[in-house]
């Protein structure tokens, strides 16, 4: 116990350091702001013809960015707390809203410190951003011509941060109901740090090596989804099952909590999806269709499949669906049109249901199904992506099978495969180490007891 | 004197209620109970996952009555929480062996 307080007292003294150097660097910064205010007019004068037409901020696409970030902050808070937190058991279910809540601010500060400059930061070796940007020292509100030439570079920054939020909040389904706050908090920055931050370079940043291989990922498919999924497969094998599992009840303790938290995520996700287009205008739109179309029809297809197989449209099923559908259109939806997204919807309906029923046969207790849903309709969406995308619906992008281009699905295949092993192996090694230092698990009387009140001192429903 | 303990299908406690005032019967005490008999339950199932729900909820009704109202209470209770279905509930009744009203410190059947 005192161990994991003074592990945790440790990772925060890093924080505050790193706070202090961050604010070092931006006082140098503004230092230097008058210094090229005073030269830029002479610098004109002296050679106009030569000076760089400066990238011009457009106000649409910028009001656009701003929402749809923060519609992509609604997903995380109150979206998939809410989600989450319905399918727990009511012991549970104020510590599972907590963990998504904390999620976000904690990325939030290490998205600003460390972790954009790490992703998107200037490119080394192809592997990962170097830390000039660090503090977000010369992350400034003129655009950033490499990632989105019409809004200011911090309003780019600010969209990614909530990508970078929301997906170790999707992992938590897997370890649900079991983890510790402090070594779960540990664990999260370790993850940012080490999985997430180095694969969006990998797959988002100018000069990242699966990037460079030409795959394609709108909007975090691969990077969001996928290693979430494979993430959440390590973290329920080295968590281990929850006490009871197989045996006694643990059904949802409040399914209209469950369907109210899908309903929001499937409201955020226009920003995910539509705002990934960084721009507002013709490819927003029409990734904003896809997106809809691809929920709609797997929420459908999920209901049908079900109903037909154990003689019950069920209403987390259909909630499920939604959920599904959304994370296969995800690295699809700037490419695809209207009809591919309909194919997209009804393969991950019908597939995520069958991975979420195979599950109980592999034995492992990813507790809210995080691999069956992002993992399984994360994959469906990358390969599907490399099937239907279309030159014709966003010329920047490339064509898939469907349109002659079956190389596409071969890069799809490999985006998929390094990003399944990256963060499976080192999601492992991360949960390995927590677990050496200061235990990941409960004991078993707090877990019984229930996280809410072991952790918190709290409960949901007094 | 009697005690007369059913259990009842929840949504038939208005029924018997109303049927036990208008034969005479003063008072009751309800509780929400689970349990099983021989309908043993039902199945829910979350994402594929199955629970069998064995305590099946019910009410639990309590009357205290005179040997004489006793043949008549049973019939009624009987009566109107019968749906003919499997759960319809049981009806158990124990000899009660005082009573005894706290206002007047009444004893016996007076007190019922």
């Amino acid at each position: 116990m005192n161990r994991s307080v003074r592990i945790m007292t440790t990772m925060l003294s890093v924080l505050a350091c790193a706070i202090l150097v961050g604010a070092t660097g931006l006082y140098a910064q503004d230092a230097g702001v008058p210094a090229s205010a005073v030269t830029a007019p002479l610098v004109q004068e002296a050679a106009p013809a030569a000076a760089p037409v400066p990238p011009k901020i457009d106000t649409g696409d910028t009001t656009w960015l701003l929402v749809s970030t923060a519609m992509v902050l609604a997903m995380t808070a109150p979206g998939l707390a809410l989600f989450y937190a319905g399918m727990v058991r009511s012991k549970n279910s104020l510590s599972t809203i907590m963990q998504s809540f904390i999620i976000l601010c904690l990325i939030s500060l290490q998205w600003v410190l460390w972790g954009y400059s790490l992703a998107f930061g200037p490119d080394k070796g192809h592997l990962i951003g170097g830390l000039e940007w660090f503090g977000l020292n010369g992350v400034g509100l003129e655009p950033n011509v490499d990632y989105a030439a019409t809004v200011p570079h911090q309003a780019f920054m600010i969209f990614q941060m909530m990508f970078a939020v929301i997906t170790p909040a999707l992992m938590t389904g897997a370890f649900a109901e079991r983890m510790k706050f402090g070594s779960f908090l540990v664990f999260t920055l370790l993850w940012a740090t080490f999985i997430y931050d180095p694969l969006a370079h990998w797959i988002w940043a100018v000069g990242g090596w699966v990037r460079n291989l030409g795959a394609l990922d709108f909007a975090g498919g691969t990077v969001v989804h996928i290693s979430s999924g494979a993430a959440a497969l390590a973290c329920a094998i080295v968590l281990k099952r929850r006490l009871g599992y197989g045996k006694e009840h643990m059904a949802p303790h409040n399914l209209p909590m469950t369907v109210l938290g899908a309903s929001l995520l499937w409201f955020g996700w226009f920003g995910f999806n539509a705002g990934s287009a960084v721009a507002s205008g013709a490819l927003a739109t029409s990734a904003f269709v896809v997106t809809n179309t691809a929920a709609a029809t797997a929420a459908l297809a999920w209901m049908v499949v079900e109903w037909l197989y154990r003689g019950k449209p069920t209403v987390l099923g259909a909630a499920s669906g939604a959920v599904a559908g959304l994370v296969a259109i995800t690295p699809a939806s700037g490419f695809v049109g209207p009809m591919a997204s309909i194919a997209i919807g009804l393969g991950a309906g019908v597939l995520c249901y069958g991975a979420v029923l195979w599950k109980s046969r592999l034995g492992y207790d990813d507790a809210l199904d995080v691999v069956g849903i992002h993992g399984v309709g994360g994959i469906w969406g990358a390969l599907a992506t490399g099937l239907f995308a279309s030159k014709a619906i966003n010329a920047a992008g490339a064509d898939g099978l469907f349109y002659g281009n079956p190389a596409q699905l071969g890069i799809q295949a490999m985006a998929v495969l390094v990003s399944v092993t990256f963060a499976f192996v080192g999601t492992f090694v991360i949960l390995k180490l927590v677990d050496g230092l200061m235990g990941l698990r409960v004991s078993e009387e707090e877990e019984r007891m229930g996280l809410d009140l072991s952790q918190h001192d709290e409960r949901s429903y007094s | 004197m009697k005690m007369i303990e059913a259990i009842i299908k929840p949504f038939k406690l208005d029924e018997v209620k109303d049927a036990l005032l208008e034969m005479g019967v003063q008072g009751m005490t309800v509780t929400e109970v689970k349990g099983f008999g021989r309908q043993k339950g039902h199945k829910e199932t979350y994402r594929g996952q199955e629970y069998t729900i064995e305590f099946v909820p019910k009410v639990k009704i309590e009357v205290a009555v005179t040997d004489a109202q006793m043949p008549r209470v049973i019939e009624t209770i009987t009566r109107a929480a019968k749906t003919g279905s499997i759960g319809d509930g049981k009806i158990f009744v124990r000899e009660l062996v005082a009573a005894v009203r706290i206002r007047t410190g009444e004893t016996g059947e007076t007190a019922l």
